[in-house]
């Protein structure tokens, strides 16, 4: 898979594909990372946007201001999303399944209307970020080929996937899917639960930044309706969801799909094509949720699973 | 002062709304421990039938007011039966995420069929009425609504605390086994739940149409405005619900005559507060 992924740029040219496979690996860091928290930890948050949106205004405000480079705004868009989310977990933390993911909204609505109408972070338009010349430093290149931009986001994607790999080989792993199957089972057998929480929440955080400094450094330009909407907190858990919570390939097969089902629908149908892809996005949500919890990545192990017995019965 | 009590004013009769609005969504979850994240959108969808009686049948809102309930009861038991049920006894991310597809789903389906455009029903009837106290106006279409709200919410109530429907549902409430033992299946109860709160919201979306244009993404704020007053009385809790959504409303207005730019952002500040300290909300048990 990895390894194909790797490939990818290199043997396709088209412009179109090229940009559906960037944003591919980028949602799929970002939902990587809610499902960590959302479908390893069972923290359902609906408030994403608030870590993407803080890497992305992070890396810009810190070039734009100040002209420091884009690889240093990501270090210190991880540090604030961190500190952040630890100033916003540690009181809604007390909150439990339903009532944490409203509080999640919530919070996203109240930071939402701050930066909107902060003249600093540019208010209500954005900030829009200087074209440099085309580096590995200033993490700017030619968008004629995006291979760079795309090994890049892939190196991103493998860096993020390896911290939460890691996180959960640990005994971090094993407290957060206790507290994920039943908090009260957990505390009582010792797991500090809004500790772990915490870990979950911070680690999340800082790889949500980093998704989101990377796609500012990829669009050039920060949109507070976009990289700290309720509707991108809603991709990240549609794409968290989609391939499956709580499943480590999940998110990057999520992540294709909508991709692919977002691009296909806003070239064929234009600007009709955005409402058309929230309904095929809402009908796979809602089968997903009916059907297989496990998303595409368990439907997919159920088939792997029903073909070999089939031919054995064929052989019989 | 004349500015501060029309606020004041306003925000109540915003507020009756909202507690209406959170009627169906707190009901659902006191029954069945289910929050509807599509409840918002249930509103734009009963806004639009309302609109569109309006627009092809000529009729005024107040005349569809049953059209709409019943419309959207209908709804209701359509969306329990196909998906609610089914994830009843599934985990907990399934039940989270089901109306969460839902919501996607239906504002999509809007967005398709009706376009982003505004639409507004100009002349309603209670339009011309105003009704002004001491230098403070407040709205025909405003005080229609705010009175179809209480009475509502005043009906739901009765509902539950009065007849014996009321108490099968409390019943299967509190223990939907217990329930089933006594006779009454708890299947039918969350049906007959679902109804209700669709039929409260539709009677909602008919009194909004009065005075607020529809638009596909409606539901995202009232929506959240109604998860904001339901936490904050306390989920399922019907007089925790109106309490908190005139408070809501009377922040929201008042708040916003000082800092037009963080009307809004303040009943989310104050919903957080509240939770944190009580995180079961005013009026709930946990």
């Amino acid at each position: 898979m990895g390894l194909l992924l790797f490939v990818y740029p290199f043997v396709v040219k088209d412009a179109f594909w090229q940009n559906v496979a960037v944003l591919a690996l980028v949602s799929a860091s970002a939902a990587a990372a809610w499902n960590l928290l959302g479908g390893i930890t069972g923290q359902v948050s609906f408030g994403h946007s608030i870590f993407y949106g803080t890497g992305a205004y992070t890396t810009g405000y810190l070039l734009v201001r100040y002209g420091l480079s884009p690889w240093v705004g990501m270090a210190a868009g991880c540090l604030v999303a961190v500190a952040l989310g630890i100033v916003i977990g540690f009181p809604v933390f007390r909150l439990r399944s339903h009532y944490f993911s409203i509080a999640t909204i919530a919070m996203q609505q109240v930071i939402f209307i701050i930066v909107v109408n902060n003249k600093a972070l540019g208010a209500a338009t954005g900030i829009e970020l200087p074209l440099r010349e085309a580096s590995l430093a200033n993490l700017q290149f030619s968008t004629r080929d995006l291979l760079p931009y795309h090994l890049i986001a892939l190196a991103l994607l493998g860096v993020s996937s390896l911290a939460i790999w890691l996180f959960m080989q640990g005994k971090a792993g094993a407290y957060v899917k206790a507290i994920r199957d039943d908090e009260d089972v957990a505390r009582a057998m010792g797991v500090p639960v809004r500790r772990y929480k915490l870990y979950a929440l911070a680690l999340s955080a800082a790889i949500t930044s980093l998704a989101g400094s990377y796609y500012g450094m990829y669009s050039l330009f920060i949109d507070p309706n976009v990289v700290l909407s309720l509707n991108l907190s809603i991709a990240i858990v549609l794409v968290g969801v989609l391939g499956g919570a709580g499943s480590l390939w999940g998110p990057l097969v999520g992540a294709w799909v909508l991709q692919v089902i977002q691009e296909e629908t806003r070239v064929r149908l234009s600007g009709a094509g955005n409402a058309l892809d929230l309904v095929i996005y809402g009908l796979l949500v809602m089968l997903i949720a009916v059907v297989e919890p496990a998303g595409l990545i368990g439907i997919g192990r159920r088939l792997a699973r029903r073909l070999p017995v089939r031919r054995r019965a064929v052989q019989r | 002062m004349t500015e501060l009590s029309q606020a004041s004013v306003s925000g109540l009769l915003l507020g009756a709304i909202y507690a209406l609005v959170a009627v169906g969504l707190t009901l659902i979850f006191g029954v069945m421990d289910i929050v509807n994240f599509a409840h918002g959108d249930f509103l734009m969808a009963a806004m639009y039938i309302t609109f569109f009686v309006w627009l092809y049948g000529r009729l005024d809102p107040l005349v569809s007011i049953p059209l709409a309930a019943l419309a959207m009861a209908g709804f209701g038991i359509l969306v329990y039966t196909v998906l609610i049920r089914r994830v009843l006894k599934g985990p907990v991310l399934s039940q989270i995420i089901v109306t969460f597809g839902l919501l996607v789903f239906m504002r999509g389906i809007a967005q398709l069929a009706f376009t982003a455009n505004t639409r507004g029903i100009p002349d309603p009837l209670v339009g011309p009425v105003r009704l002004v106290i001491g230098g403070v106006v407040a709205g025909g279409a405003q005080l229609t609504a705010a009175l179809g709200a209480i009475v509502c919410t005043v009906l739901v109530y009765l509902l539950l605390s009065r007849t014996e429907l009321g108490s099968a549902i409390n019943a299967v409430a509190q223990d939907a086994d217990a329930a089933r033992l006594m006779g009454i299946d708890p299947n039918r109860i969350h049906l007959l739940t679902w109804a209700v709160a669709g039929a409260s919201v539709g009677v909602a979306g008919a009194l909004l149409m009065n005075f607020f244009p529809v638009t596909p993404e409606i539901g995202a704020g009232f929506g959240l405005i109604a998860f904001v007053v339901v936490s904050m009385g306390g989920f399922g809790s019907l007089q925790g619900a109106l309490i908190a959504g005139l408070a809501m409303g009377v922040i929201q207005d008042v708040v916003g005559l000082f800092q037009p730019a963080y009307g809004f952002a303040a009943i989310f500040a104050l919903y957080l507060v509240i939770v944190m300290v009580r995180p079961q909300g005013l009026f709930g048990a946990r």
